[in-house]
């Protein structure tokens, strides 16, 4: 019997993706490329200040340049009504300011002009005068009560956004004053920049006959986008097409919705013209969301055994001049309250303050799965610092203080459900595979010769798959997600799917979803998403979101058909439903197997042998509300060695072993945990943005911001155990963002490790040769 | 991303190509323009007239003149040219070194030794590496050629010896001495970065075994190009032991003159010049005693 | 800067096919080949020359497409991605990157084919560190390097009359 399962390329199968053709050849249909008769181009003049108050706008000069169509400003757009705009956090933000600037390289006005290149000009030639005002520069200064005001609009008049907590104060209180070890930390964890290669950017274009707004947009998100713009524009949903083609990377830094695309849409309703805009990668590194700029305070207590008894957290949220975070509305500091980790905590507060400053506005742009990024941080490097203090080997505290896998599922004292679980059998992978006791005792011969190395344990819980109905919304909008699929007569399909891809795969890994549920082969199943014309509403793909939601969805679509499928086998086969079984891909009559039908032969049936009755066709739609977001985790360990000259960190060794549950697509799966280790790296030794007492900007092109190349990211080693999810339909989880929430934090772990002899308990990231090396100084152990 | 708007021509001849710079007062040469050409897409550089040296036939050799016993290195010689060339491995790996490490081979494609010269940036990594070579550049005008050692060169921040209307044709680097090694060591933040400072050094050995010429030059350590002389002229005489190498690379630290910025703060770049010169002062030696690190 | 400037005529060769284009002096390689050739397959991913997404081949050799003047083509012969397929067939470094799962986005990919091919063009057997070395002017951040390595190895095989093995292929049966 052949083996039908490799051409059919159902789940766990390397299926070689079907988005690839066009990519490798150069046909990939990216903004960019978008060409349309007529097109004019927008460029955004901006900011040099950070707090300004504007005096004059002169474009007279712009205009007079050849090719220079219009030169819009926010008093135009407050005519309209359009100046401001909400922001996903339900804050306001300004698209072009009337009087005054509140962060550098903030949009100030647009030009368009018939050409790129005379666009470029016309922003050039803008003249603004500016009367600076003192920046907001220090969050913690912000708060103070004479700090100048970043939002003088607020009611509030104040830079204090919100106050957002979880847990009982009062008895982790008490449950650290009775501990018998406690260890505090500052951490910082600076802001970030995920500058994927492609930058953002829209082609709007507005059919005046029809009255039709048609978007092409970097966008992660078109259904939600398109009910904004509704909400915003008056134009009814009907009328707005929002269209994602092609994404060079998205990583959350486009799901917000930036001034440059209303400003696109505002010149195109005007004009009647397509209009392009697509931002520079400086523009596209100063303005455009950030991640992380989290201020943290931590505390964990344990009795002397090291069992853990409370854990205490307190942040401060520098989220610039607006909260604009694509957080769940009930989440404004996103699921951060995964900070007690994989460990079975007692006790757990964490209260987390958001503050206005005069940087651009954001929060959770970096594959950080709604701020875990931040948390799984936070509980690695306590958890390091705790076996510091016990004098405990870290691979013993954690393996005294994991959630055993017979405590699943698992309520966290922070009110998470964590769906599965098996972090002792993870991390003894990954011990083996490094080879941790050989490693141990070299570390020991170099520590005796003066050589720093170090080796560094990362054991996280990630969570993903927003989410529940009842706890997640995005502006009021329910946080599930949809597919639909339609079975053609000859057997191939199409499946339309309400998440959107920017790299993941989805071309493939759906349809292998719908190949393994219905039994028709991969490669005649076709995938669309990213057109709110066509696609079912969905809210898009961010936060590892995408298998947990929109594959469940899919899953299910899948199984209604083949409840239908069943009746039209019945029909066909001359049996009651109850006599068939679904084995081997098709349907067959229990204990006489020769007598079957596949999915391809019913397909046929129902557009041509249906039974009297039955509606023809064979399709069905499901909008999925997961019961639970979905746990993945993975145990990491990093080997760095020091440079005790230069204060360099060689990142020697990696290893990482991930459990998403159910795997869909192996090689995809690997290839996500590759990507997100570099995206771990990178803040973990070179990517820092941070801005002087003046509000400018360090870090701003990439010249400075410092994306690691092939040199700078080591061979990862990879591998896997698997712990379905009891609640999916497939069993699995997400697992686009475990590996840059649990990266980072083994780098410094290792770093720490290597220097702990030292007396060092905690290093700030970017661990940089400088900031390292002022350490071997201060330790006189620098050469 | 889009430069200003400008004039341009691409010259086949040095004579023509320096009768424009004559013609043109703020004219810019574009040879290998990975310099130039970002400067001009952020327009903090926007010269109204760009003269293109590419179309020039023969200037792009690298070969040893004996009757002058000096390396001779055309306009149009490639940081990548460098890297392949058997003979710079072989007898001037200082230059093999700093070649290998600019930029990335992207950029080692196209830019030019001469043109990283004639900038003058003081973070580039030929000056420092000819500094310690004790390099000379042949600038030619409408008034005919000149020689300047580079010692001269270098005047301030992105500012030379050159008139205007001059055009660096070709740099001369001495024949290396019997027994002479020398070494490149670059600190960079990552690959393509520019160094957060960088350490030429070029020596020979005389027949007892101790230091008979030394160069050393810095990168990034100040507002030009350094030559430490006083840290070279240190290590004549003495043997090549560690003590004098430390003694050698605190001199070239005291010569250096780093300010703070993104790459690091001031006493950290010191730091790194002293310790950069040990590193490539131990690697010039044992090249020097026959060895190949 | 406020007179505007002549046009000048460039002619130049790409993917084996002759065009002639009027361009400015300050038309960059990559906004010629883009927008006046329609050839979009070559991407723009920064402003300061550091990405390497706009990587083709000049008479062979690998350039950052957007760090030279349409000008600077003229008379050249340029490869980019869209000449990598011949007829009909994928070259086979194209194969290695569908193969090993070497890209994602597919942003920085043309850019990456374009410069192992030149890679490989040199030193056709290259070591994981050479491969590294050679794609370090090229930026990623979807894939984390090790696929794209393990795609350009692929790609070198094939080119050395070697049978294609993908590393996948346990998982594909």
């Amino acid at each position: 019997m052949p083996d039908a399962t490799a051409t059919l390329g159902g789940i766990g199968h390397s299926v070689k993706r079907k988005e690839d053709p066009r990519f490798l050849r150069g046909r990939g249909n990216y903004i960019d490329d978008i060409k349309l008769p007529g097109m004019v181009y927008m460029d955004i003049v901006r900011s040099p200040y950070a707090h300004a108050r504007i005096k004059s706008i002169d474009a007279s000069a712009a205009l007079a340049i050849p090719g220079v169509a219009a030169v819009v400003t926010g008093k135009d757009l407050e005519a309209a009504g359009l100046a401001w705009m909400p922001t996903l956090m339900s804050d306001t933000q300004m698209v072009l300011p009337t009087d005054h600037v509140v962060y550098q390289s903030q949009e100030v006005a647009v030009v368009v002009a018939a050409t790129r290149y005379a666009a470029a000009d016309g922003a050039a030639a803008v003249e603004v005068e500016y009367e600076p005002l003192e920046p907001v520069v220090d969050p913690f200064k912000a708060l103070e009560p004479d700090a100048p005001l970043v939002r003088p609009d607020k009611d509030k008049k104040s830079n204090h956004i919100w106050h957002w907590e979880a847990g009982d104060r009062e008895a982790t209180e008490r449950a650290v004053a009775a501990a018998d070890v406690v260890v505090a930390e500052d951490i910082y964890i600076p802001r970030i920049h995920v500058a994927s290669i492609e930058t953002c950017g829209c082609v709007a274009n507005f059919d005046r006959v029809s009255g039709k707004l048609t978007v092409w947009m970097t966008t992660q998100a078109p259904h939600a986008i398109r009910t904004v713009f509704s909400l915003v524009s008056k134009i009814p949903e009907s009328k707005i097409r929002v269209i994602s083609p092609d994404i060079g990377g998205g990583f959350g830094g486009k799901v917000p919705v930036y001034p440059g695309y209303v400003c696109a849409v505002v010149a195109a309703l005007t004009t009647g013209l397509p209009v392009k805009w697509i931002e520079d990668r400086s523009e596209n590194l100063q303005a455009d969301s950030f991640a992380r700029d989290y201020h943290i305070r931590a505390e964990l207590a344990s009795d002397k055994s090291g069992k853990m008894q409370a854990l205490r957290i307190k942040t401060l949220a520098d989220h610039g001049a607006a909260d604009a975070a694509a957080n769940p509305s009930k989440f404004p500091a996103g699921l951060f309250s995964i900070c007690t980790g994989s460990y079975d905590m007692p006790q757990a507060f964490v209260e987390v303050d958001g503050v206005y400053t005069n940087k651009p506005p954001g929060g959770v742009a970096y594959r950080c799965s709604f701020r875990v990024t931040e948390a799984v941080h936070t509980i690695e490097r306590m958890v390091d610092s705790l076996a510091l203090k016990l004098n405990m080997d870290p691979v013993e505290l954690r393996q005294k203080n994991f959630i055993q896998p017979d405590q699943f599922p698992y309520r966290s004292c922070l009110g998470w459900e964590y769906d599965s679980g098996n972090y002792p059998a993870a991390l003894q992978k990954a011990l083996d595979k490094i080879g941790y006791a050989d490693l141990r005792r070299e570390q020991a011969e170099k520590r005796a010769r003066g050589e720093l190395m170090g080796i560094g344990i990362s054991t996280f819980t990630e969570i993903v798959g927003a989410g529940p109905s009842n706890t997640f919304d995005i502006l009021g909008i329910k946080m599930f997600d949809s597919a639909e699929i339609r079975v053609h007569p000859t057997g191939s399909a199409i499946v339309r799917i309400g998440v959107q891809t920017q790299g993941q795969g989805h071309e493939t890994t759906f349809a292998q979803i719908v190949a393994e549920e219905l039994g028709l082969p991969v490669e005649n199943i076709e995938v669309e998403h990213g057109d709110t014309d066509t696609a079912p509403y969905g809210l898009g793909t961010y936060a590892s979101r995408s298998t947990p939601t929109a594959g469940a969805a899919t899953a299910m679509a899948a199984r209604k058909i083949r409840d239908k499928a069943a009746r039209l086998a019945a029909h066909l086969l001359e049996c009651s439903v109850d006599d068939l079984e679904w084995k081997d891909y098709q349907f067959q009559v229990k204990g006489a197997p020769e007598r079957a039908r596949t999915m391809a032969d019913l397909a046929f049936a129902a557009y041509t042998n249906h039974p009297q009755g039955m509606e023809a066709g064979l399709e069905a739609v499901c909008y999925y509300d997961p019961p639970n977001l979905t746990f993945p985790f993975g145990a990491y360990i990093a080997v760095v060695d020091i440079d005790r000259g230069t204060g360099e960190v060689h990142v020697r060794r990696f290893v990482a072993i991930d459990d998403c549950g159910t795997v869909i697509n192996p090689m995809v799966v690997e290839g996500q945990i590759h990507g997100g280790l570099a995206m771990g790296l990178a803040p973990a030794l070179y990517e820092q943005i941070w801005y002087d007492a003046d509000g400018n900007m360090h870090g701003g092109t990439l010249m400075d911001y410092l994306v690691p190349t092939a040199m700078e990211t080591p061979s990862w080693e990879t591998d896997r155990t698997v712990t379905p999810s009891p609640h999916h339909p497939l069993g699995a989880k997400g697992v686009g963002e475990s590996a840059t929430v649990g990266a980072p934090p083994a780098i410094v772990n290792a770093v720490v490790d290597a220097l702990s002899h030292l007396g060092i308990t905690h290093v700030d990231i970017p661990m940089t040769p400088p900031r390292i090396w002022r350490i071997l100084q201060e330790k006189g152990v620098a050469l | 991303m889009i430069p200003a708007s400008f004039r341009y021509a691409a010259p086949q001849s040095v004579g023509e190509a320096v009768d424009l710079l004559a013609a043109h007062a703020d004219a810019k040469v574009l040879a290998g323009g990975h310099s130039l050409l970002p400067l001009m897409k952020l327009r903090l550089a926007m010269p109204p007239v760009l003269v293109d040296i590419n179309r020039i036939p023969g200037l792009d050799y690298i070969r040893e003149d004996p009757q002058i016993e000096q390396l001779r290195v055309g306009a149009l010689a490639r940081h990548i040219d460098f890297e392949r060339s058997q003979l710079i491995q072989d007898r001037y790996p200082l230059l093999w070194d700093a070649a290998r490490g600019i930029g990335d081979p992207l950029v080692r494609n196209r830019g030019t030794l001469a043109g990283a010269v004639a900038h003058a940036d003081p973070a580039a990594d030929w000056p420092a590496a000819l500094l310690a070579a004790n390099a000379s550049v042949v600038a030619t005008s409408p008034r005919g050629e000149r020689i300047i050692p580079l010692s001269e060169f270098f005047r301030a921040i992105l500012t030379t010896a050159l008139t205007p209307d001059e055009l660096v044709t070709e740099l001369r680097i001495p024949f290396p001495e019997p027994r002479s090694g020398g070494a490149y060591e670059k600190l960079e933040r990552k690959v393509g970065d520019y160094a957060v400072i960088g350490v030429g050094v070029q020596l020979s050995l005389n027949a007892a075994g101790t230091i008979a010429k030394a160069g050393i030059g810095l990168c990034n350590a100040g507002s030009t190009s350094i030559r430490a002389t006083e840290a070279a002229a240190y290590l004549v005489g003495k043997p090549p032991a560690t003590d004098y190498i430390n003694e050698a690379a605190q001199l070239a630290m005291q010569a250096s003159d780093p300010i703070e910025d993104d790459r690091g703060p001031v006493d950290y770049k010191r730091a790194m010049v002293r310790e950069l010169t040990r590193r490539a002062l131990r690697r010039a030696l044992a090249r020097a005693e026959g060895g190949r690190p | 800067m406020s007179a505007p400037v002549e046009k000048m005529t460039v002619s130049l060769t790409v993917n084996g096919q002759s065009h002639t284009v009027e361009v400015e002096p300050r038309l960059l390689l990559v906004h010629l080949l883009r927008e006046d050739l329609n050839l979009t397959g070559t991407h723009i991913g920064c402003d300061t020359s550091n990405c390497g997404a706009c990587t083709v081949l000049l008479d062979g050799i690998q350039v950052k497409s957007c760090t030279l003047l349409g000008v600077q083509a003229d008379g050249a012969s340029i490869e980019t991605v869209e000449g990598l397929e011949q007829n009909a067939q994928l070259h086979p470094l194209q194969e290695g990157f569908w193969q090993e799962h070497g890209l994602q986005c597919g942003f920085c990919t043309p850019g990456m084919l374009m410069t192992a091919k030149a890679l490989l063009a040199e030193n056709p057997s290259p070591t994981e560190a050479e491969i590294r070395r050679g794609i370090s002017g090229n930026l990623c951040r979807c894939t984390g390097y090790v696929n794209i390595v393990k795609a350009i190895q692929y790609g070198a095989a094939k080119l050395r009359g070697e049978a294609g093995v993908s590393t996948q292929e346990a998982a594909r049966a």
